[in-house]
């Protein structure tokens, strides 16, 4: 498939503005010295992945990265950020540019590593069409509950001790 | 749509979530760009779900693991964070090497 063939399709186009939006919300996480930019990129960024999810016709999982994501842990570091006091607006803490060129390399062997991996293992050339289908909020839920319950209450008790060890972390000690 | 869109887009992502590991030393950044990582992770398994539509729609539910787990650990690692900003007065990952030998 060529290139105005693939971008023929419009939900290509769709894939490729949103895909573009996120990506320039990502490198502007890792660049920005303001940590509350950095935060509100980062949902700028899921929002795209949830899109994407749509897409691709997981309507649960995107809904899901709504709330706990968007929601939830995007809110939790913006808390986490007002309350404690941190410099707010600009990092103090600067970004050395000695270390920026090596952590570049190593991204963009990441990425030609990942890259050559994932895709030709599809072989060279072919195009593997993913075909339209939803997977219904329902049948996951089912499976969740049925096939995949032991997993569940594992990971639910994964939370639970996450909360209980925020708490102890985070409280002041009485005696002080 | 094909697979090879979203494998691209993930490994992008993914090596900007690594550039920001390495380079940010702030601790709050740090974890942000885990979480962009994390993201790379679930576009890939959320892609590979719908592609294989297997009866067991394995890409989804992990995808849905994977969220938890990242929920949980970020709610960890902000505790730390703020535990150690409270004791030090500083959130540099480069100052934290009280336990390094």
């Amino acid at each position: 498939m060529s290139f105005g063939e693939w971008v023929s399709q419009s939900e290509n186009v769709l894939f490729l503005l949103v895909s573009l939006v996120m990506l320039m919300a990502s490198v502007w996480v890792v660049v920005t010295r303001n940590l509350v930019h950095a935060a509100l990129m980062l949902a700028l960024a899921l929002a795209g992945s949830a899109g994407l999810f749509l897409m691709l016709g997981a309507e649960f999982v995107a809904w899901t990265v709504v709330l706990v994501y968007i929601g939830a842990v995007v809110v939790l570091f913006l808390f986490g950020l007002m309350i404690t006091r941190a410099p707010l607006g600009r990092d103090p803490v600067p970004v050395s540019h000695s270390r920026s060129w090596p952590a570049a390399l190593v991204a963009v062997a990441v990425f030609a590593t990942i890259t050559v991996a994932t895709t030709s293992s599809f072989g060279w050339g072919e195009d593997t069409v993913i075909e339209e289908g939803i997977s219904r909020t329902g049948a996951l839920g089912d499976l969740l509950f049925n096939r995949f319950v032991i997993p569940f209450e594992a990971v639910s008790f994964l939370l639970l001790a996450a909360l209980i060890g925020g708490i102890v972390l985070a409280r002041k000690d009485p005696k002080e | 749509m094909i697979i090879n869109q979203f494998l691209v887009l993930a490994a992008l992502l993914f090596s900007v979530g690594i550039y920001g590991v390495l380079v940010r030393r702030n601790a709050v950044l740090v974890l942000l760009s885990i979480e962009l990582m994390l993201m790379a992770v679930n576009i890939n398994l959320v892609a590979f779900g719908s592609l294989l539509q297997d009866a067991l729609r394995g890409g989804h539910i992990f995808a849905l693991f994977v969220i938890t787990v990242s929920a949980a650990e970020v709610g960890i690692g902000l505790a730390i964070v703020i535990l150690v900003f409270r004791n030090r007065s500083s959130a540099n990952v480069d100052e934290l090497d009280l336990m390094k030998w």
